[in-house]
């Protein structure tokens, strides 16, 4: 039980230490947001007056005459209520809003992706780590090159292929725009046929790591007293690979979790700039771009909860599939 | 950024799962029968072709980045001949306002290599003092270095750069303001590793008998844990740079790069808004990313072979590569001989 308690208290310093992050990056940074928007007013050749300045500042969070720790317990109080601002993009929009429609396609674009990946390349390094120095074996550094694609270069790469010069995919686009979302069968299909390509950037991006993780531990795993016990007792190979090896090779990779996870939300943010993908990662950077920093902040916020809560899933089957890290704790 | 990070995990893991007594340097590598080899030989990673092939992508796309731009024209001339394939005056054509593509790649090349290496040189510092200094000092100190250390391993570092960098005017967006951003966000999974490694090298009988005698803690890190841990330290120097060219190139390919640099990653952001993809201008957008590419697969190649030395998991790895590659020289041997003394034997011998 000590185990999933520490685990729940540093997820709980990790969650504060990213909303304090948050609130910290816009005051600690020397480019003021009011400035940078009254700048640009300035340059359409609007005239600045300090009531203008003043309904900015009310409009991008409050007076920042307050002292900073009641600045501080107010943006905690408001993000409690989920009250996240108000976009400037799309106003009158609300930030939660905004951020609430486009995370469907994100979540199902990633997490497929990141399932399959993370099981494709599982799959295959357990069965390239079973024999090591096999020819199939020796091609494996060739996979590094995969693990050093940028994504964003692969999407244009596969854009360029399979959708401009063959013409199987649509380039751009979350789903036929003729469609109105909605549960049915004709939308989902379209929506499938848009994220095909996205997804399988991501896939071909991230599976190169799960790959190479898997095999080393397989191949470590396979100079284990217990394969040579499993060996001698004359189980088949099927046998020991199954219920022996990969069991126990598995289990690094499943902790690394956390860290591809991160990868690979920072790589698809990207990659649905190129495919102009309608997820969080677009609204991201559409907010950058357009000087929106509630959103800004408020997508940067989304993005971690769901990275954190995802690892603290992860960390929390961990304890259960691996005894010995609750014992060790 | 790429997931190149697993296989760091992984070798952290396997660096906690062994005995912090039990001595990891390889030069501990039990010796394959036949001659015996001199000890400094098993320091050096054998030549394998892949090894070859790294070496060669490394050292040839960072001569290109060196002298290259010594060599091409000015990579801002604008020509009325835009959006022309490659050519012999042009070998990789040229851009929407007719400027050299090869020449806009050297001096990219050379801009990307330089911030890799900042940041590299950047995040490897920061690495060492948090994940070195920390594990050696142990107690409180280890503890809250090792908490903050997993606070960024968890915390998405693409999206906070992107944040950070949205924040920054562009005037005030150098090179140096983008390194140090890519460099605070990315050391921290090497480091973890290192601390695990700290951890095992902190209780050897060398340290004890130099804390004993007396020498003050930073001599005792430099002088006596340090050079245990070079391998280690140059395997991570090498992701990070393979991860601050990714890092950066994602960056600049949606408008957040330095504002005063030329980077593969600023050469894709214009092939991109000059639509180069809609065009069909292959030439312009594929070789940035293929740089990028073959540089980080090269590094990762060198890096394959030090990790075969470093990570005692993957000691008998180049055992069981010289057993297979034995077997299958005898059985080639024993084929050529059962086939010269007839095919009666043939099948018997095959197995």
């Amino acid at each position: 039980m000590n185990y999933f308690l520490r685990k729940l208290g540093f997820y709980a310093v990790a969650l504060w230490a990213a909303l304090t992050l948050n609130f910290a990056i816009p005051r600690m940074l020397p480019g003021n947001p009011v400035d940078i928007l009254l700048a640009k007013l300035q340059q359409r050749g609007g005239t600045v007056t300090p009531e203008t300045r003043k309904a900015y500042a009310l409009l991008l969070g409050g007076d920042s005459s307050d002292p900073l720790w009641v600045q501080y317990w107010d943006y905690l109080k408001n993000l409690a209520r989920g009250d996240l601002g108000t976009s400037v993009s799309y106003y009158p929009a609300k930030v939660s809003d905004v951020i609430l429609t486009s995370l469907p396609w994100t979540v199902v674009l990633v997490g497929v992706a990141t399932v399959l990946a993370a099981l494709l390349g599982v799959l295959l390094g357990a069965f390239v780590g079973w024999k090591p120095g096999t020819w199939l074996d020796s091609l494996i550094p060739a996979t590094t090159l995969l693990a050093a694609v940028p994504y964003f270069w692969l999407a244009l790469i596969l854009t360029y292929f399979l959708a401009r010069v063959l013409g199987w995919f649509p380039m751009q686009g979350g789903y036929d725009v003729v469609l109105s979302p909605g549960w049915n069968f004709e939308f989902i299909f379209s929506a499938i046929e848009y994220g095909f390509l996205p997804a399988l950037t991501i896939v071909l991006a991230s599976i190169a790591g799960w790959l190479l993780g898997m095999r080393n531990m397989m191949v470590s795993t396979l100079s284990e007293d217990y394969i040579l016990t499993a060996e001698a007792k004359g189980l088949t190979p099927r046998k020991i690979l199954r219920s022996y090896a990969s069991r126990n090779a598995v289990l690094p990779s499943v902790a690394g979790f956390a860290i591809s996870l991160g990868f690979v939300v920072s790589g698809s943010v990207i990659t649905e700039q190129v495919f102009s993908y309608p997820g969080i990662g677009g609204r991201l950077l559409g907010a950058v771009t357009n000087n929106d920093y509630a959103l800004m902040q408020g997508v940067f916020l989304f993005i971690t909860l769901a990275v954190l809560g995802a690892n603290l899933v992860v960390d929390l089957l961990y304890g259960i599939i691996d005894p010995r890290t609750r014992a060790r704790s | 950024m790429t997931n190149l990070e697993p296989q760091t995990a992984a070798a952290a893991q396997a660096a906690q799962a062994v005995d912090p007594h039990v001595d990891a340097a390889p030069s501990e590598n039990p010796v394959p029968e036949g001659r015996p080899r001199a000890g400094w030989r098993s320091l050096v990673p054998t030549m394998t072709p892949w090894l070859a092939i790294g070496l060669i992508l490394v050292v040839g796309i960072s001569l290109f980045g060196l002298i290259g731009p010594y060599f091409v024209g000015d990579p801002r001339q604008i020509r009325d001949i835009g959006l022309t394939g490659p050519s012999g005056e042009f070998p990789l054509g040229t851009t929407q306002i007719g400027q050299d593509v090869l020449a806009q790649l050297a001096y990219a090349t050379r801009g990307s290599l330089q911030i890799g290496i900042i940041v590299g040189l950047l995040a490897t510092a920061l690495s060492a003092v948090f994940g070195i200094y920390g594990a050696y000092k142990g107690k409180f100190l280890d503890e809250s270095f090792s908490l903050l250390t997993n606070v960024f391993l968890v915390i998405p570092g693409l999206p906070l750069v992107i944040v950070i960098s949205g924040f920054v005017p562009r005037e005030s967006r150098g090179l140096w303001t983008i390194a140090v951003v890519l460099a605070i966000t990315s050391w921290a999974g090497a480091a973890r590793v290192l601390r695990a490694q700290t951890l095992s090298v902190r209780n050897r009988d060398f340290v004890a008998a130099s804390q004993v005698s007396g020498e003050r803690s930073w001599r005792v890190i430099v002088v006596e844990i340090l050079p245990n841990l070079l391998p280690l330290l140059a395997a991570q120097f090498v992701f990070a740079v393979i991860a601050a060219i990714l890092g950066e190139a994602g960056l600049a390919f949606i408008g957040l790069g330095a504002s005063n640099s030329s980077t593969l990653g600023t050469m894709l952001f214009y092939a991109q808004n000059g639509f180069a993809l809609a065009l069909g201008a292959w030439w312009w957008f594929v070789p940035p990313g293929l740089i990028i590419a073959l540089f980080g697969m090269g590094l990762s190649l060198v890096n394959f072979s030090i990790d075969e030395l470093i990570n005692p998991k993957l000691k008998n790895l180049r055992q069981h590569r010289k057993r297979a590659r034995r077997a299958a020289r005898l059985e080639r041997e024993l084929a050529r001989s059962t086939r010269r003394a007839g095919g009666d034997t043939a099948k018997e011998s095959v197995r």
